[in-house]
């Protein structure tokens, strides 16, 4: 399959009072058409502002995108103008955010909101939009679909909510959907209603999905191909299945062991990453999770690990160290 | 079982909460939080409490440690009836009932220092003084693995799991025998958690605490507990020694539960079956007659409208409240 969007020595900043926050250092990776890629990293890792700026969601001041590239349909997402980057917004690529509570607005009907998209993007009649929000609401599981489109959020339940997020994202047919933690303030029944809904829809209308997320958990069932952040680079990136079988990076193996597996009969003392994430007041000139690491040597106080590849598959990993034998590569 | 010592009983525990929906308005409605729980904590253990959001879970430990006093029902700790006690008598009861909180961020007074945040209960209690209590403070430090030279330091200078370090030393200061923990670490990273986790589990076995561990991670609850006890719009549906009940849960809401839950590991994932519930938790205003989770349950006849079923021992101390217990045991 071809690639979709084609991302390059991405960079994001952001201006604090403390200095510059180097968000994202340098991220690059391809989507395929109607690939799912997942994007695992803890707070503050750089997945959230990576993905927002390819949109230009990234407020301006703080933020700034200093360097990259973001090939799709053969143009520069970073380059574009914000009246382009409208017309690619919503209707092309769209984003599911993560709170179902705080991202809709009050005031409006959720019908309207969910017609909104398809009536700006596609100048449709409002008759047409109409029709067009009902048969989405429906696609997405939402009961008495042509009913509640009088309702207004508060009318509600999150996992509901979060439904009616993703028939939005979804009304324009766009050829990638970001979801951005969509599940993460939800119940855990609820949490597997979406995800299955999710699986459903993607294999129906065929979007690619960049679904970003802490949780390895759901990635394992849900992605194709995983990209672990840290520091805000991309530390790993493999297949999901040569990624939890395999992990390299010390990070990665890290965040597996500290989970708790609910198959595991015996008591085993959960791996817990000592220390803290960096702060990222300057881009690192050393590897990033040296500070937290045990395989660490000498060469990773001085010199940041580009990702290279495992031999003869399809996983690179950013790490001067094999973890198996704790000698350099 | 039978030879361990209790040491907190509940007993036919309710809580309930009135609507006030205007000054006159003389509405008699009410949320029913807890709605007849009992169960029993034996001294030594860690018994889970999980749930969805909602379903009275920190209620039951608030009105445990009597922060709710409860509408009716009893809290025997060590005997003596909690919900009786009042002033002088509950407070120096109490001492040895501690709380966790959830948000570290919310449950530090940021104007206090960390030496004045876990003196404080000392000073309340009159247990240690001066220079003794400064010592104190520097040992409850060192032992949730803090540097006893932050004791001048204020709550804003630490990270979010230093931060629950110091709420743990705080719970700790009066040498409490049970420690209920309110979803301790679901505010924090995932290679937080662990480092969390594992200093409750040592904490435990150097001091022989007790813990009621309050949750919604079903695999981080089946990590740390001993038993198990499932919490469904204000009563507990099941409760089991841990591996029994994730092996083999009676409960179709516990077995629901169970299957929502996703593994980090692609392998399994591929090839699992859930139970995707429908709909969303009814509301605790109106519970439904009967059982309480008919309205979402595959199993469901007539008799789990009309009769509310009772919560029994199924299996040697497996206990479950279904009509139909017998038959998916």
């Amino acid at each position: 399959m071809s690639d979709l969007l084609q991302v390059k020595d991405l960079e994001t900043q952001f201006r604090t009072r403390e200095g510059n926050v180097h968000a994202v250092n340098g991220v690059s990776f391809n989507l395929k058409e109607g690939e799912t890629l997942g994007i695992v990293g803890e707070s503050g890792c750089g997945k959230t502002v990576s993905m927002m700026s390819l949109l230009g969601l990234i407020p301006v001041p703080p933020g700034k995108v200093v360097a990259g590239e973001a090939r799709f349909e053969g143009k520069d997402l970073l380059k574009l103008s914000n009246e382009e980057l409208r017309h690619i917004r919503g209707a092309k690529i769209s984003v599911v955010f993560q709170d179902p509570m705080t991202s809709f607005n009050p005031v409006l009907t959720i019908g309207k909101q969910t017609a909104e998209p398809y009536q700006i993007h596609h100048n449709a009649g409002k008759a047409e939009a109409y029709e067009r929000a009902v048969k989405y609401l429906e696609l997405v599981g939402i009961p008495n679909a042509k009913e509640r489109m009088n309702d207004y959020p508060h009318q509600f339940s999150g996992g509901m909510r979060q439904r009616v997020m993703i028939a939005m994202g979804l009304i324009c047919e766009p050829q990638i959907l970001i979801a951005d933690e969509p599940t993460t303030a939800l119940d855990v029944t609820i949490q597997a209603q979406i995800i299955e809904l999710m699986k459903k829809l993607r294999d129906e209308l065929g979007m690619a999905i960049i679904w970003i997320t802490h949780d390895l958990g759901i990635i394992a069932g849900l992605a194709h191909r995983v990209n672990v952040m840290y520091g805000g680079y991309i530390v790993e990136t493999a297949p999901v299945k040569s990624l939890y079988k395999e992990p390299q990076h010390p990070y990665t193996l890290g965040l597996l062991g500290s989970l708790p597996r609910m198959d595991e009969m015996s008591y085993r003392r959960l791996v817990s990453i000592d220390g803290l994430p960096p702060t990222l007041l300057e881009k690192p000139t050393y590897c990033p999770f040296e500070p937290r690491c045990k395989y660490a040597v000498e060469k990773c106080r001085y010199s940041n690990p580009q990702l290279s590849q495992v031999e003869g598959e399809d996983h690179y990993v950013a790490c001067w160290v094999n973890p198996k034998t704790g000698k350099e590569y | 079982m039978a030879e361990k010592e209790v040491l907190l009983k509940v007993e036919d525990l309710y809580k309930h909460f009135p609507i006030r929906k205007g000054l006159f308005s003389g509405s008699r409605e009410k949320v029913h939080a807890v709605d007849g729980i009992s169960f029993e904590i034996y001294q030594g253990e860690t018994l889970g409490l999980v749930g969805e959001s909602g379903c009275g879970k920190s209620t039951t430990g608030r009105t445990i440690l009597q922060l709710y006093r409860p509408t009716s029902g009893s809290v025997f700790f060590e005997g003596e009836d909690l919900a009786k006690l009042k002033g002088e008598a509950l407070r120096k009861k109490r001492r040895y009932v501690q709380m966790i909180f959830q948000d570290p961020y919310a449950s530090l007074n940021p104007r206090m220092t960390v030496g004045q945040i876990i003196g404080e209960p000392m000073e309340i209690h009159n247990t240690y003084k001066g220079a003794e209590q400064l010592r104190r403070v520097e040992e409850l430090l060192e032992l949730v693995g803090l540097n006893p030279a932050f004791i001048n330091r204020y709550p804003h200078e630490f990270s979010g799991g230093q931060r629950q370090r110091i709420g743990v030393a705080r719970a700790l200061a009066l040498q409490p025998k049970l420690i209920v923990c309110d979803e301790p670490i679901s505010a924090l990273d995932v290679s937080i958690q662990a480092q969390v986790v594992n200093l409750l589990e040592d904490l435990q076995e150097e001091l022989g605490l007790t813990y009621l561990f309050i949750a919604h991670d079903l695999s981080m609850v089946r990590h740390i507990s001993d038993r198990v006890a499932v919490m469904y719009l204000g009563i507990i549906v099941e409760l089991a020694d841990r591996n029994e009940l994730y092996a083999t849960p009676i409960h179709p809401y516990t077995k629901a539960l169970l299957s929502a839950v996703p593994f980090p590991d692609p392998f399994i994932e591929e090839n699992r079956k859930r139970i995707i519930l429908e709909g969303d938790v009814p509301s605790p205003v109106n519970p439904p007659s009967g059982c309480r989770f008919r309205t979402r349950c595959q199993y469901a006849k007539e008799i789990c409208a009309e009769e509310k079923p009772e919560f029994r021992e199924v299996l040697p101390g497996h206990y479950a409240a279904c009509h139909f217990s017998d038959e998916l045991k």
